[in-house]
């Protein structure tokens, strides 16, 4: 009996412990972005307030009036920006994926000579630091003259995102069985047909998550873009959130606001490939 | 003329290996071959001026070079360490949780979300001295009268990077080790408590053993872009103060813009380079010796 109850008393314990634990882990990641989101709707006044203001006691969008008011507070040109971001991130993220879909495809379903060996040199061409690839690419870029285009920012993400998204494509393109293409095959169609008629549409949700990040890689990217674009006709988001630190002064408020802005989009996207992209990412480990 | 028949497997690789030829190698090269000149951006024609290892000679000889370096792999150490933990820790958590996964595992999956811009920003922020929520909520808790300056104490700011590197790369491993014990089947950890191994022997013995490969594909993935560390930095401190957090990538910036010599910039930039490399290239290993090993157990 005493056994038991003290039993049941550790096993609650337990429990409880857990649930702290949990709520603790989840207040840490959530809490920050909270922040944010709060500051970006409280006057100034109210952030440098000291002692602190707990308690917000005057909420308003002036913020992000301001910043999409055109060149009012600050005279950022968060439009400008935006549309950059949308530009660059989109048209990168389609060639990325006509490019990643030929090569997913290739190391899914061929066997040819040194195919492990390629693969890591994909890769490898992913892990090289930003910064130390915007030395050369600055170099060559203000020669040829395309500094601060769009031009130049697609053709860089294009091939930062060709690796990664080729190791997704390549597995989810493994998950569809192999004899579904054969039969159709076999059924008359050519492997073209049977390629856009079968494998693509079940491969399709893995593709399209494959897609998404690689446009949330264009769009959160900072150090390769803050060195080769320079002004309205090229700077990304990331890049235009630097405009509201001056020396010595931030611009707290509408820098949380514009914070807010990039990442409503990016939060949007990933919930939506939240499910796909694990089962991507993990499935060569799991089938080997 | 008629074109050599290739294979379908390299037509289809071509345009892939055509981009990264032209974007990534090609410009590698290029400033490999810059690396060996005293190339300044003010002097043009320096490019065409060939001066041997002397940029590599005096970057390995520059004391500073070392502790950027230095500093850069015992930062990445302890935030790679205390990602793995904190991951496991929480997809365990997760894991365990027996109502509202579903919303936990989204949850978890916030920072994610966050470019590493925006995490840089935040955690200035949330880290200021006067108004960061941080020194706030000490202030109000009593914990301490005074403000503590985060970022502008050398130690404490390299803490508070680590700090934002660790929340912001957590989830990377806490999504793919909770993958991991998903699809782990539960016969063996059953058997093993059946035969009286302990809580802790049974997550050694037997969970740990079959997470390893997810460990190593968030490793994999993480080692794929550590240098986004830069970015973190770059707004959080900029090297600062007096270079007391100033990374491998950092410095490689500051040379390159603000000095202008590209030359001496690129050498150090290949010793970066050099870093990841050899880091993607062991933990593609890894991963690969570990999905060897469980295939052969199953």
């Amino acid at each position: 009996m005493d056994h038991n109850s003290s039993h049941r008393l550790k096993r609650r314990g337990l429990k409880v412990l857990h649930l702290v634990g949990l709520f603790l882990a989840m207040l840490v990641i959530c809490l920050p972005g909270l922040w944010i989101v709060l500051s970006s709707l409280r006057p100034t006044v109210e952030i440098m307030a000291k002692p602190p203001v707990w308690i917000p006691r005057d909420i308003s969008l002036d913020a992000y009036r301001a910043m999409f008011g055109g060149a009012g507070q600050g005279g950022i040109p968060v439009w400008e920006y935006f549309r950059n971001s949308l530009i660059i991130s989109i048209t990168s993220t389609i060639i990325a994926l006509i490019i990643g879909m030929a090569g997913g495809y290739a190391f899914a379903r061929f066997k040819f000579k040194g195919k492990s060996g390629v693969f890591l040199g994909f890769m490898l061409t992913r892990a090289v630091p930003g910064i130390a690839l915007s030395l050369p690419l600055f170099m060559i870029f203000a020669r040829v003259g395309v500094i601060d285009t769009h031009f130049a920012m697609i053709l860089i993400y294009v091939a930062l995102n060709v690796p990664f998204t080729i190791w997704l494509i390549d597995g989810f393109f493994r998950q569809v069985p192999k004899d579904l293409a054969e039969a159709a095959q076999i059924d008359g169609c050519t492997r073209w047909q049977a390629f856009w008629q079968v494998e693509f549409p079940l491969a399709g949700p893995g593709i399209a998550s494959a897609g998404i990040f690689a446009f949330l890689t264009s769009w959160n990217e900072y150090a390769l873009a803050s060195q080769i674009t320079r002004s309205v006709n090229s700077k990304t988001l990331p890049v235009g959130l630097l405009d509201y630190t001056s020396e010595f002064t931030i611009d707290w408020r509408g820098m949380c606001a514009l914070a807010v802005v990039m990442i409503i989009p990016a939060l949007t996207l990933t919930f939506i490939i939240q499910k796909h992209l694990v089962s991507g990412l993990t499935f060569g480990a799991v089938k080997g | 003329m008629k074109l050599p028949k290739l294979s379908a497997p390299t037509l289809l690789l071509l345009p892939a290996i055509i981009v990264l030829a032209a974007v990534i190698v090609l410009p590698l090269l290029f400033s490999l071959y810059s690396s060996f000149t005293p190339f300044r951006l003010t002097k043009p024609e320096s490019i065409w001026v060939f001066i041997g290892f002397r940029n590599y000679v005096s970057v390995l000889t520059n004391y500073e070079f070392w502790t950027a370096f230095g500093r850069t792999v015992v930062l990445l150490t302890i935030a790679l360490n205390a990602e793995m933990f904190l991951g496991l820790g929480l997809a365990m958590l997760v894991n365990k949780a027996t109502r509202g996964q579903r919303i936990l595992r989204t949850l978890m999956m916030f920072p994610m979300m966050f470019s590493p811009v925006l995490v840089g920003f935040q955690f200035k922020f949330l880290f200021n001295d006067n108004i960061g929520f941080v020194n706030n909520a000490l202030q109000s808790l009593g914990v301490t009268t005074s403000a503590i300056p985060w970022l502008i104490d050398g130690n404490l700011a390299l803490f508070s990077i680590i700090v934002a590197e660790v929340w912001s790369s957590t989830s990377v491993f806490a999504i793919l080790i909770l993958a991991g014990l998903l699809a782990m089947p539960q016969e063996p950890v059953e058997a093993a408590r059946v035969d009286g191994c302990t809580p802790w022997q049974t997550f050694r013995y037997v969970t740990w053993p079959y997470l390893m490969p997810f460990a190593f594909i968030a490793m994999t993935i993480r080692s794929l872009d550590v240098a986004r560390a830069y970015d973190i930095v770059k707004i959080m401190t900029d090297g600062g103060p007096a270079k007391r957090t100033e990374l491998l990538w950092t410095l490689v910036g500051r040379t390159a813009y603000s000095d202008a010599r590209m030359g001496l910039a690129n050498a150090m930039a290949y010793i970066a380079i050099l870093l990841s490399i050899l880091f993607t290239v062991y933990f593609f290993r890894k991963l690969a010796a570990a999905r060897q090993q469980i295939g052969a157990e199953w």
